[in-house]
């Protein structure tokens, strides 16, 4: 065979740098785009004051009445931001913790994360509340650090818990399960011996809501995304070589411990923020990865597309979940729905990987 | 003939236990060495060490002289490939770009897929014969062709130092065969130096220059392989009873196990052979 096949494959090279070119994962990511747009319109038209989508487009570019631009700016747009930007931060969340664990389980919902950031943000809530302070500072700094911090404290338990000589995806996974059940029980406790009003407030929480999300929830996740996309994007690359066990990866030249470590954490971080603007929304960090390598057709979970394809499932979700029944329903509880029976075709689905 | 890797009073443990213990071995540049010994003797924990996979508890190993404990790890993988005994690779994931993988120690960030990547792949690919398997994905591979993916990935690399944990594991005797023919090649064509565990003895003494047999965390004999496989060397190390003819193909020791249905007949050697 004489045909070269790996250096007719495209690229970009530029200079000393140099980038692979795959056409699929690329028109994922195009695609993910354009759907996101839409979909970001649509979730704006749609209401109790109805707009076409010719005014919605006419508001975001400085035109429309003063209603539509109140409706546009303060009630909409804010919400639809937060779900797009959770969804994102949770998927490219997701695609880290399952590339580097290389198991379809591995997620910060299933690792522990999401709940150990709930648990933290529940606290802030149910005590926070009792001293009357929930809706001021607390709200918009304690809550997403509550979150960050319990986030963190759950999933670097997990690591270290998990840890013997390395990790292996199923030690990981399992002691998870432990951790998010003791999150998920210590939250409940919170629950029963809170206020019966912040406890009310706390369970919507849980489910993982988007009502009411307002600027100050959109302006950290962006901030983290905007700071963390890049990281992730830098350290995918390590990515690609981690993705074998621990022996072949070292022995191409990576440090495993350290870069693992690095890029776990940036996982950690970017679930506990997603978590804490807007509840630990069920299962999109677990799906959303693997239906971005589905329609990329990678072996690994691609992360520009997982970032697009967690908005839109958010964002369409929260849509479904606001418009299905009378009342709103929070956007957890749609993707509950959707996401339970895709994890139980992953539990059912033996899981193979390519040994010598 | 310079000395490219060599272990000096090096021991390497698993929590208490000690696996190799001050163990001296050099490999000689452009030889291929055979690691040879009984199960749970410390050779694949030697190979490990020897590729910075585990680190010496005391002694030290030098790459090119220098201690391979101080040296990037990027940078000894741009010197030193290594094939553990079952890499484990992702699921989905095509030949191209497993054997891809192989550049990572050359790769930045910002310079992931260069013309020298993908010449080098092209190279890799064609030498192991799996051109025509490059956008197959390694999981549809049959075991042959999955251990020559494998090797494709450490040419990839382009180191001229290969470590290869017993590349023949699972593999019936034609497919075993065809990857040490290719382990020749390599060594024969690329002037590579090649270091092997392999439990086949009458392979390493076809395949191998030097033979290196081990017990207990020690280097019991080592040198050609007609010096190292004798009778009284496999009841020492193997506790096994067998006689030593030579190999009417290649000329190297032929190892026949007596076995105690045979005990006892055991000086019948075939006419032709001779023993050594």
């Amino acid at each position: 065979m004489s045909t070269p096949t790996a250096s007719s494959k495209p690229a970009l090279r530029v200079g000393a740098a140099s980038f692979r070119l795959r056409p699929r994962p690329m028109t994922v990511v195009a695609g993910g785009l354009v759907a996101l747009a839409a979909v970001l319109v649509l979730d704006i038209m749609i209401g109790d004051f109805p707009l076409t989508a010719g005014q919605v487009v006419d508001t975001l570019l400085g035109g429309g009445s003063r209603r539509d631009e109140f409706v546009v700016f303060e009630l909409r747009m804010p919400r639809a931001l937060t779900g797009l930007l959770v969804g994102g931060a949770l998927g490219l969340s997701g695609a880290i913790f399952q590339a580097i664990v290389r198991n379809p389980l591995a997620s910060p919902d299933i690792l522990g994360v999401t709940w150990g950031a709930g648990a933290g943000a529940v606290t802030v809530i149910t005590f926070g509340g009792s001293l009357g302070v929930v809706t001021g500072t607390a709200a918009s700094v304690g809550l997403p650090l509550a979150g960050l911090a319990g986030g963190l404290v759950a999933g670097l338990l997990v690591y270290a818990l998990a840890w013997r000589r390395g990790i292996e995806g199923f030690r990981m996974v399992l002691v998870g399960i432990g951790i998010t059940a003791v999150a998920g029980n210590f939250t409940h406790y919170l629950l029963t011996v809170g206020d019966v009003l912040d406890a009310g407030r706390a369970m919507v929480w849980i489910t993982g809501s988007l009502n009411g999300r307002g600027w100050e929830h959109v302006v950290p996740v962006a901030l983290a995304l905007l700071v963390l996309i890049p990281v992730a994007l830098v350290g995918g690359h390590v990515l690609g070589a981690l993705q074998f066990d621990d022996q072949t990866s070292r022995g191409l030249g990576v440090r495993v411990n350290r870069s693992r470590s690095f890029l776990i954490v940036v996982a950690i971080v970017l679930a506990s923020v997603a978590t804490a603007a807007a509840g630990p929304i069920a299962f999109v960090a677990l799906a959303t990865p693997q239906i971005a390598l589905r329609l990329a057709g990678t072996a690994q979970p691609p992360l520009f597309g997982s970032v697009v394809v967690g908005g839109v499932l958010v964002m369409l979700s929260d849509l479904v979940a606001r418009t299905i029944y009378r009342t709103e329903l929070p956007v957890g509880v749609v993707t509950a729905v959707l996401g339970a029976p895709y994890l139980m075709y992953l539990l059912v689905r033996s899981r193979r990987e390519a040994r010598v | 003939m310079s000395v490219r890797l060599e272990a000096s009073s090096l021991s390497v443990g698993y929590g208490e236990r000690l696996v190799v213990d001050s163990l001296d071995l050099s490999i000689i540049g452009g030889s291929v060495t055979a690691v040879i010994g009984p199960n749970g003797c410390g050779k694949s924990t030697l190979l490990k060490a020897l590729g910075r996979l585990l680190p010496a508890r005391s002694g030290a190993v030098l790459l090119d002289g220098k201690s391979i404990d101080r040296m990037p790890t990027r940078e000894v993988a741009r010197v030193l490939g290594m094939l553990p005994q079952s890499p484990v690779a992702p699921e989905g994931l095509t030949v191209a770009d497993l054997v891809a993988r192989g550049r990572h120690p050359h790769q930045a960030w910002y310079r992931q897929w260069s013309s020298d990547d993908a010449a080098a792949v092209d190279a890799a690919l064609e030498m192991t014969g799996i051109s025509d398997l490059a956008d197959r994905t390694v999981d549809e591979l049959s075991g042959g062709q999955r251990q020559r993916a494998w090797i494709s990935m450490a040419l990839a690399q382009g180191t001229d130092l290969l470590l290869l944990d017993e590349p023949t594991t699972y593999l019936d005797l034609a497919h075993q065969i065809d990857v040490l023919d290719l382990v020749q090649e390599l060594h024969v064509s690329g002037g590579r130096t090649i270091v092997m565990v392999l439990h086949d003895l009458n392979l390493a003494a076809r395949y191998a220059d030097h033979v290196v047999a081990m017990r207990e965390g020690r280097v019991v004999a080592a040198g050609a392989p007609s010096e190292v496989l004798t009778e009284g060397m496999l009841l020492d190390v193997f506790g096994l009873d067998a006689r030593v003819v030579v190999d009417p193909v290649a000329g190297t020791p032929l190892v026949v196990p007596v076995g105690s249905r045979h005990r006892g007949v055991s000086g019948a050697v075939a006419p032709g052979t001779s023993a050594i």
